[in-house]
């Protein structure tokens, strides 16, 4: 078990290493000048271009200036933005608090209601219920995100006025903490319900099919022999089991969430790292982009080692072999 | 003395609805079954694969539900309980299943795979549980240390001692065995039958012993009832039956019992066609498609035979008497 923990802990090492590389690759073959906003409107100088080139080590070759940003990345250094002209670590420092709230509270919903309807829909298999909720995971699992949140910012945010539509915090209110947080929360409704809706829609249909799968085994059978209650038969005997693959899911939710929080946080003008990345991107403010690229990079890699572990704790058949 | 169970014209039809199948005709698993089972007695249930004899069983312990019928366990009418009634019937009916690797909750220590009937019916409470799964786990052979293991570390024969184990934690007196052995292998097979005999010599049990395989229930049953398409077509005492059968269909299954004699040289009897859907059966006598009889005719055809006496068995064949006998393999030991 030891020796699979650090074999594994290795490999997501090296696979983040490898993804390292290649997001710089890719980062810097991007069509596309990092400098162009520079000018203030009017294009640079041949000199004022060099000078500046020379600032951020555009001049150097590529692969001296992968060596220079690993190097630094060592050091906890991921350069300074071109776009702000401030070091990366802090501006990402600034935006993850926000990035958090939103995928947090997508999470806990995405595995609290997927899970839940997942397995009503499955011990109600065939019914009117199980069939519109099919229905509706189909159509949510369809809607691209950023479609979705366009509308409910139009339509909620706008034209009905009942939530913001945009931003995360109202600077005219007054009073304590409590006020302040509940402004947060006023403005976390849409952008989560948004992002909510469409990983809901796959959890749910995952949990049905593993749950549909469980149920039909033999030993489901059995615990009905003993003369247990129907919820304790499905609950204790065919939720655990069920539970598991849908467990693995939690590794794969991660970069979805954070592809997807890029368009939610940018429709929904949410300070958080997507929206960041999303500048970046336009800038192509190369430290910026790299710098929120990696992170993301090391959360889906530590995200997915962990829910391989778990998985490894949690069944007995993974844990003694 | 009244029989422990009482099963009379059970039926228990699946219909398969669909989308594209809408109104197809349901399939009669178990068209009109009546049997009993007597008290420390095993009753042998046997047929080909799809004949209906596993749709018996489970729809006796309501396992599954009958579409019409009636079965009386001790007096009490199993099939009109409600749930709260029927769970604490299911503490005196247990059923032991085919497949020992999938009857078993995989993240389930063993240990508490069997307590959990004792905890459900509440029979025992404390450290009293514990030494009771030791008692059982004994009692089916097996180290009561396993307690801690989990399913997967077990062969099949363990896995089925496991499950007899958990079935004997209610203490029932009436227990399904579903081709408990099937999946075994043939020494493993003998182990788990001597074991069910002697728990049915010490615990006074009574047996429903489902299987497809002649010798094994001559081995651990008293009486046996033979089925075909969902009926049952010929039943009796076991020796009686097995060595004077009076159904075609029963001929045959003894001629496919293999020979232990390799010297011994007799003539099998290989039944020709497939088994008819149970959604479109045969009218007449069911086994007519297939039937070898050299009297059969129109009649067979036509009219459905019912079940009579026939010499010492019961059988459901019009020309019962004239049905030629079959060279029945010699007993081994």
């Amino acid at each position: 078990m030891r020796h699979w923990l650090l074999r594994r802990t290795l490999q997501a090492a090296l696979t983040l290493a490898v993804a390292v590389v290649l997001l710089f690759l890719l980062t810097h073959l991007l069509p596309g000048d990092p400098l162009a906003r520079e000018g203030a409107g009017r294009p640079l100088t041949s000199v004022q271009r060099e000078a500046l080139q020379a600032r951020y080590g555009l001049d150097r070759p590529l692969l001296e200036q992968l060596g220079t940003f690993v190097g630094g990345l060592a050091r906890g250094d991921l350069g300074v933005s071109i776009e702000y002209g401030r070091p990366v670590v802090g501006l990402l420092a600034e935006r993850l608090p926000a990035t958090a709230l939103l995928g947090g509270t997508v999470l806990v919903l995405n595995f609290t209601v997927g899970l839940w309807l997942g397995v009503r829909q499955a011990v109600r298999k065939g019914s009117a219920e199980d069939r519109w909720l099919t229905t509706l995971s189909l159509a949510g699992y369809a809607t691209p995100s950023f479609w979705l949140g366009l509308v409910l910012a139009g339509i909620v945010g706008v034209r009905w006025h009942l939530l913001p539509p945009a931003g995360m915090r109202d600077p005219l209110i007054a009073g304590g903490t409590l006020a302040a947080a509940a402004d947060v929360l006023r403005h976390l409704v849409l952008p989560a319900l948004t992002l909510s809706l469409v990983s809901i829609a796959g959890t749910m249909r995952y949990q049905r099919n593993a749950m549909l799968e469980t149920l039909r085994l033999p030993y489901i059978v059995t615990a009905r022999a003993k003369g247990l209650s129907e919820r304790q038969v499905i609950w204790r005997h065919g939720w655990r089991n069920a539970l598991f693959p849908v467990l693995t899911l939690f590794g794969l939710w991660l970069p979805i969430l954070v592809s997807g929080s890029v368009f939610v946080e940018t429709v929904f003008a949410w300070p958080g790292l997507g929206s960041l990345a999303a500048a970046a991107v336009n800038g192509r403010d190369y430290p910026l982009l790299m710098g929120a690229s990696v992170l993301v990079a090391t959360i889906v890699i530590v995200a997915s080692l962990l829910s391989d572990v778990a998985y490894a704790f949690l069944d007995p058949r993974v844990r003694l072999s | 003395m009244t029989p422990l169970l009482q099963v009379r014209d059970l039926v228990k039809h699946y219909t398969t609805a669909g989308l594209f199948r809408a109104g197809a005709r349901p399939v009669r698993a178990v068209d009109g079954v009546s049997f009993e089972v007597g008290h420390g007695e095993t009753l042998g249930l046997v047929g080909e694969s799809g004949c209906g004899k596993s749709s018996v069983g489970r729809t006796i312990i309501r396992l599954q539900e009958p579409t019409s019928g009636e079965a009386r366990f001790d007096g009490v009418d199993v099939f009109g309980l409600d749930r709260t009634a029927l769970r604490r019937l299911r503490r005196r009916m247990q059923i032991i299943f085919q497949d020992p690797y999938g009857s078993l909750n995989p993240r389930m220590t063993i240990g508490a795979a069997v307590a959990e009937g004792i905890e459900i019916h509440r029979l025992a409470a404390g450290a009293e549980i514990g030494r009771r799964v030791g008692a059982l786990l004994e009692e089916v052979g097996l180290d009561p240390a396993y307690g801690r293991r989990y399913p997967h570390e077990f062969s099949g024969g363990q896995r089925q001692r496991i499950g007899i184990a958990r079935a004997l934690a209610v203490e029932p007196s009436f227990i399904v065995c579903d081709e408990p052995v099937s999946a075994l292998d043939v020494s493993v097979q003998a182990q788990v039958l001597n074991l069910l005999s002697d728990l049915q010599r010490d615990r006074g049990l009574s047996y429903l012993f489902i299987a497809h395989d002649l010798a094994v229930v001559r081995q651990i049953a008293q009486r046996v009832a033979v089925m075909y398409l969902g009926r049952i077509v010929e039943s009796g005492p076991t020796e009686a039956l097995l060595s004077a059968p009076r159904h075609p269909y029963t001929v045959a299954l003894l001629s496919a019992v293999p020979e232990p004699d390799p010297t011994r040289r007799r003539a099998r009897i290989v039944l020709s066609g497939e088994l008819p859907s149970p959604s479109d059966p045969p009218p007449g006598c069911p086994f007519h498609t297939r039937c070898f009889h050299p009297a059969r005719d129109e009649r067979c055809r036509s009219e459905a035979p019912i079940l009579r006496a026939v010499g010492a068995t019961t059988a459901a064949c019009h020309y019962a008497e004239s049905t030629p006998a079959a060279e029945a393999p010699g007993r081994d030991a």
